[in-house]
């Protein structure tokens, strides 16, 4: 077991690194081939990990493989924790990963990067797969920031665009905000539980929580597994792109497309969403915590969902797409269905990577052409993306029987079963939502692939298919989003033990999954039953409407647009939370340094103390040698006043 | 082991070196004196891996100690020993000066051996500073060594070299001043100058508070601390490459030094009474510098403010761990905080230090330390692009990296003590990345601009070998910090003995 990880883990790294230091030797297909291999057996791996654990019911397994630091009765290990739940997020990870890996052979092509991208594509996997077989929270934190720095370097990766640039440094910042709340998190469990390893931090959590409060504000206790959660989960905010720390991800799509599906939709984003089931044990004892988390994944899934029915870019679509999913598996995580959230993860993972990877392969076949406004028409053009597109888009809308209805489908209903504060109002944020998330994918597929055709005459001419490398991918990745669902439904949610068997712990009270297990009577069933259900037809109508908006009537969109001017600029501007971040954290920051650099720093500190005390000891010798003029009679007259001051103060005194 | 005179070996060896460089002398010889230099700079290093080795790492005495009256009337005494608080900065002195030494193979044409004659002296006393156990031994050392980087910046500096180099010399003269005072009055009270019997003295608050102050004078100048900072930015804009890595790896660290070896355990009441100063202090570095440093247009300038911050961090976990012991009751808890401070210390002279090898490269190409006349250098220079990324994420504080190990252990256990002193320290997180990683990209993205870059001449291999081993040694110690911090346990555990009880008098009635 302990050798399977090892090799699970470390062949992406060692591809990683030949690829990256050896990239000029081993050329383009030697570096492509490298890390396909490497990932290749990874999931391999993954397989065999995942049939051990879910399918034959190994125990799980838990060991460290160094000490990194000690220091006092601390201990920070690398050491891993294999469960139902690593196992399936093996799987997904090593499953999208290798996908993306082929697909870049074809994306990347030409790229004068070739063999950077390749490494670090896989020195993504790799960190991807040490956060998610980490044991303790040290580790988490070091998957957590690898991954992020992946990110970084890959939305930077064409950095001769400036664009690019802004977008890798801001992705950086924003999730660097939520590490900060990580890294409280995680000293404040170090503190009140005296370790890292999430097996100690879970066992000894209902003591922790029945008795450990923390004044933090003005002396008003406050549950210390309140607080921890609250910033742990401002950590995934960060990373899983919640409102309102989301601003980063629509700019992440300045990255190369695969990258957009393997990190920017599959996996990274999800980590935030992996990390909160993963410590189900400490969020289920906090309901201030799951409230929090349920209101914020609602706002997220409804609000950033309408920004996508405005955008042109058919990646930024895909991107608030991505957004706005986010917010359903975290609203899933509030309402204590986390494995709902990770039903949802892992279904969206294979649409989501599918309809990026179909987006890539328009914008292939475009020329680098993103503006949809620029296409039309391509479904003739370009029948297998069209296909492997609408399934992804079936599946994202939530038609039954496709795996994405399974999984929104189970969400929408836990939050609607679920008492939690704030239920409420999560459940028709969420329905509502899946009428926009209809609207926007359908709006971005009939744009695209329908309608008469908008593309330049020079374009059109080479509008084709592109080799087997990028349309195999999609391929492999439309099962996935037509029957994942129906094969994970039961058991992933409605069984005993489940998928993810005891690797997630809900409180009695809270186990929403479990009331609606009575209603489930198999997977038709329950597409059968969708047919009279809220949510179905608000997603259909959210068809209707894009089918009448861009295939029937193509002038209406403008003319709603002119009726409704504000709403347009409130959308088109995002709500702005860009112009407020720019405006008050950067253009507040750099204020405010600047004044203290200029001011504080320069003139009074350096130029007023400073150099001050120099200029003092200055014009104090200039006027002291003054005295010593060489005239006898000036001294004699000092000494003569001297004398007398002397007498004066001894009278005056006695 | 008293016979072999390691110590000895590693103070004086440099310094005759330097001798012999000088010796061969002229510019025609330079190299001559540059294979002298680095000779002379391996077989420290090859001392430095045996005493690493032969390092007794259970026990926080002095080992490898050597012990000779010097002026026996009054008795001072030339008295060495390391323990591991001071071997690991040995080992960090031998191996910032061959860093030095390498990176300056090709940049120094003018003075070479006279250029190198510096930082062989300065190896010998920084090493001297970190060993002495005699206070007038370590007092002297500690002045001495501002005179080679003194010279070394007011000749090979820049522009404002001459101004720098003065200000920088009064500044850290100034501040010492006292602290010889206060050696002085500990010696009358404990009739003698060896270090660790002052550890011994009862001394009451008022003349603890006297001590601390006058030491707080010296070391503060030179880590430097708010707001006693200002000629840090100015020394390092100015000095050569080498004066500036000398200057950010070793001679701030003194000062964190000395409060390990004289404040905490000499004054231990006033340090507990003070902490509150010594917090505000160091969150000032940390969120005020750090600000500073987003702003900064000189990346040299840049990167002198980061250290501030850095060495924040340092001084905070040294001084925390009043707060924590006092909250949680538990000694244990302070170690984290301490060797997180420790590691910080190390850290920072891997990284910053690259960094500034880094920008010595540039400017000797350029000819300029603005960050504007840069774009798109990543084009031109990949390798260096690479190695310059990993410093940037060390200084940003990125796991698996060195600059990590020090920033997560002291936020950790600072959490113990307070939340919101945690709270801002862990702001650094988000300026440390700021400043890093907007200079990063303004230097590095982007596309070529100018003509200059599009013709830049590519690293040397001594520079790229240079850069190299410290890139290793920053992503050895991100991944595996545990042997550095197995040497630092029982000094610690001991020097936390001596701090962490009451020195008043005992009253006795």
């Amino acid at each position: 077991m302990h050798a399977l990880i090892y090799a699970l883990i470390l062949f992406p790294l060692l591809g990683a690194v030949l690829a990256g230091v050896f990239g000029r030797l081993i050329g383009r297909a030697g570096a492509h081939w490298v890390t396909i291999i490497g990932v290749a057996i990874a999931f391999v791996l993954a397989c065999v990990v995942f049939k051990q654990q879910v399918i034959d019911g190994m125990p799980s397994a838990n060991f460290n493989a160094y000490t990194w630091a000690l220091s006092g009765n601390f201990s920070f290990n690398v050491g891993f924790l294999i469960d139902h739940l690593t196992a399936t997020m093996l799987l997904v990870v090593t499953f999208v990963s290798l996908l993306v890996h082929i697909y870049s052979v074809g994306y990347m092509r030409g790229d004068d990067g070739y063999q950077r991208f390749f490494s670090y594509i896989s020195l993504f996997t790799f960190m991807m797969l040490m956060l998610v077989t980490a044991n303790n929270f040290f580790q988490l934190f070091f998957g957590w920031e690898g991954v992020g720095l992946v990110s970084y370097l890959l939305i930077g990766f064409w950095f001769n665009k400036e664009s690019a640039n802004v977008g890798s440094l801001k992705a950086f910042l924003v999730n660097r905000i939520g590490d900060f709340g990580f890294i409280l998190g995680i000293a404040a469990i170090l503190t009140f539980f005296g370790n890292v390893d999430f097996a100690a931090v879970f066992a000894k959590a209902p003591d922790v929580a029945a008795h450990t409060t923390f004044n933090i504000f003005f002396n008003t206790p406050w549950s210390i597994v309140s607080i921890i959660c609250i910033l742990l989960f401002v950590g995934a905010m960060g990373k899983s792109a919640q409102m309102p720390l989301h601003v980063w991800l629509p700019e992440s799509m300045e990255g190369p497309t695969p990258i957009s599906a393997l990190i920017h939709a599959a996996t990274m984003v999800t980590a935030g969403v992996y990390m909160v089931a993963r410590l189900s044990p400490l969020f289920e004892l906090s309901s201030a915590a799951l409230t929090f988390i349920l209101i914020i994944g609602a706002t997220t899934a409804l609000f950033t969902g309408i920004l996508g029915i405005v955008q042109n870019d058919i990646k930024r679509v895909v991107a608030y797409s991505t957004l706005s999913q986010l917010g359903y598996m975290v609203a899933a995580l509030g309402a204590s269905a986390f494995a709902a959230g990770i039903f949802h993860l892992a279904t969206h993972a294979a649409f989501k990577a599918l309809l990026f990877l179909a987006a890539g392969s328009v914008i292939l076949a475009m020329h680098h052409e993103q503006d949809m406004r620029k296409m039309g028409g391509l479904a003739k053009r370009l029948p297998l993306t069209y296909i492997c597109f609408l399934i992804g888009a079936l599946s994202l809308a939530a038609i039954p029987p496709f795996a994405g209805f399974y999984s929104k489908d189970a969400i929408i209903e836990a939050v609607h079963v679920s008492n939690i504060t704030g239920s409420h109002y999560a459940y028709w944020a969420l329905v509502i939502g899946a009428f926009f998330t209809a609207l926007y994918i359908f709006r971005a597929l009939f744009m695209t692939f329908h309608g008469r055709s908008r593309i330049d005459h020079e374009t059109a001419s080479h509008v084709k298919e592109s080799s087997w490398v990028v349309w195999l991918p999609l391929v492999i990745l439309a099962i996935p989003a037509v029957i994942l669902g129906f094969i994970w439904i039961k058991p992933m949610l409605f069984s005993s033990p489940g998928m993810l068997g005891d690797a997630i712990y809900v409180a009695p009270q809270n186990n929403v999954l479990a009331q609606m297990t009575s209603d489930f009577h198999g997977a038709w069933a329950m597409a059968l039953q969708a047919l009279t259900s809220l949510p179905f037809w608000f997603a259909i109508l959210g068809i209707i409407v894009a089918w009448v908006c861009y295939v029937l009537k193509p002038g209406l969109p403008a003319k709603l647009v002119k009726h409704s001017k504000w709403i347009y600029f409130i959308l088109i501007n995002k709500y702005g939370f860009d112009t407020f971040n720019q405006w008050f954290f950067v253009r507040g920051t750099r204020t405010l340094a600047g004044f203290f650099y200029k001011i504080l720093d320069k003139e009074v500190i350096d130029d007023g103390l400073v150099n001050g005390s120099g200029r003092a000891i200055q014009w104090l010798s200039v006027n002291l040698k003054r005295m010593q003029t060489g005239y006898l009679y000036h001294y004699a007259l000092a000494m003569i006043i001297g004398v007398l001051v002397f007498i004066i103060w001894q009278i005056l005194i006695v | 082991m008293a016979h072999f005179h390691l110590l000895s070996i590693l103070i004086w060896l440099p310094m005759l070196g330097a001798v012999a460089v000088l010796f061969v002398g002229g510019d025609k010889n330079a190299l001559i004196s540059r294979w002298i230099a680095l000779i002379i700079a391996l077989v420290s290093l090859c001392l430095c891996v045996l005493m690493w080795f032969a390092f007794a790492k259970n026990t926080g005495d002095y080992q490898f100690t050597e012990i000779v009256p010097w002026i026996a009337a009054y008795g001072i005494n030339y008295a060495l020993g390391v323990d591991g608080i001071s071997m690991p900065m040995v080992v960090l002195t031998t191996i910032t000066t061959l860093v030095v030494v390498l990176a300056s193979w090709h940049s120094i044409k003018k003075n070479v051996a006279q250029y190198l004659a510096t930082f062989l002296v300065m190896q010998g006393m920084m090493v001297g500073v970190f060993c002495a156990t005699d206070s007038i031994l370590f007092y002297v050392f500690w002045e001495a060594m501002l005179i080679p980087i003194y010279l070394n910046i007011g000749i090979w500096g820049g522009e404002r070299r001459v101004y720098a180099s003065v200000k920088f010399f009064i500044y850290t003269f100034a501040g010492s001043a006292l602290m010889l005072v206060a050696i002085l009055y500990l010696r009358v009270h404990a009739d003698t100058f060896m270090i660790r019997d002052f550890y011994a003295l009862r001394l009451p608050r008022e003349v603890q508070d006297f001590i601390f102050v006058a030491f707080l004078l010296a070391f503060a100048v030179k880590i430097p601390m708010w707001p006693v900072h200002t000629w840090l930015p100015d020394a390092h804009t100015e000095a050569p490459a080498g004066g500036s890595v000398v200057l950010a790896a070793l001679m701030l660290k003194l000062g964190v030094y000395g409060f390990l070896r004289f404040s905490l355990p000499i004054t231990p009441d006033a340090s507990q009474a003070l902490i509150w100063l010594m917090i505000i202090l160091s969150l000032i570095a940390i969120v005020y510098i750090g600000m500073i440093a987003i702003v900064q247009k000189d990346m040299k300038r840049l990167i002198a403010y980061s250290s501030i911050a850095h060495m924040g961090f340092a001084v905070l976990g040294t001084f925390m761990v009043y707060i924590i012991v006092e909250k949680t009751g538990d000694m244990q808890d302070a170690y984290m905080s301490l060797e997180g401070a420790m590691m910080q210390m190390i850290s920072h002279a891997f990284s910053t230090g690259a960094l500034f090898i880094g920008i010595g490269v540039l400017y000797d190409r350029i000819h300029s330390r603005m960050i504007s006349d840069y774009s798109g250098l990543a084009h031109k220079l990949p390798y260096f692009a690479v190695l310059m990324m990993i410093f940037a994420l060390s200084n940003v504080g990125l796991p698996g990296t060195s600059g990590f190990v020090g920033e997560f252990m002291v936020i950790l256990s600072t959490f113990k003590a307070n939340f919101w002193v945690t709270f801002l320290a862990a702001s650094t997180l988000v300026l440390g990345a700021a400043y890093t990683l907007w200079m990063y990209k303004r230097v590095f993205f982007g596309k070529v601009t100018s003509a200059k870059i599009e013709n830049i001449e590519p690293l040397h291999f001594s520079e790229l070998f240079a850069l190299s081993i410290l890139a290793a040694i920053v992503i050895i110690l991100g991944f595996y910090p545990m042997p550095v911090l197995d040497v630092f346990h029982a000094s610690v555990g001991q020097l936390l003995h001596e701090s962490l009880v009451s020195k008043l008098p005992v009253l006795t009635h």
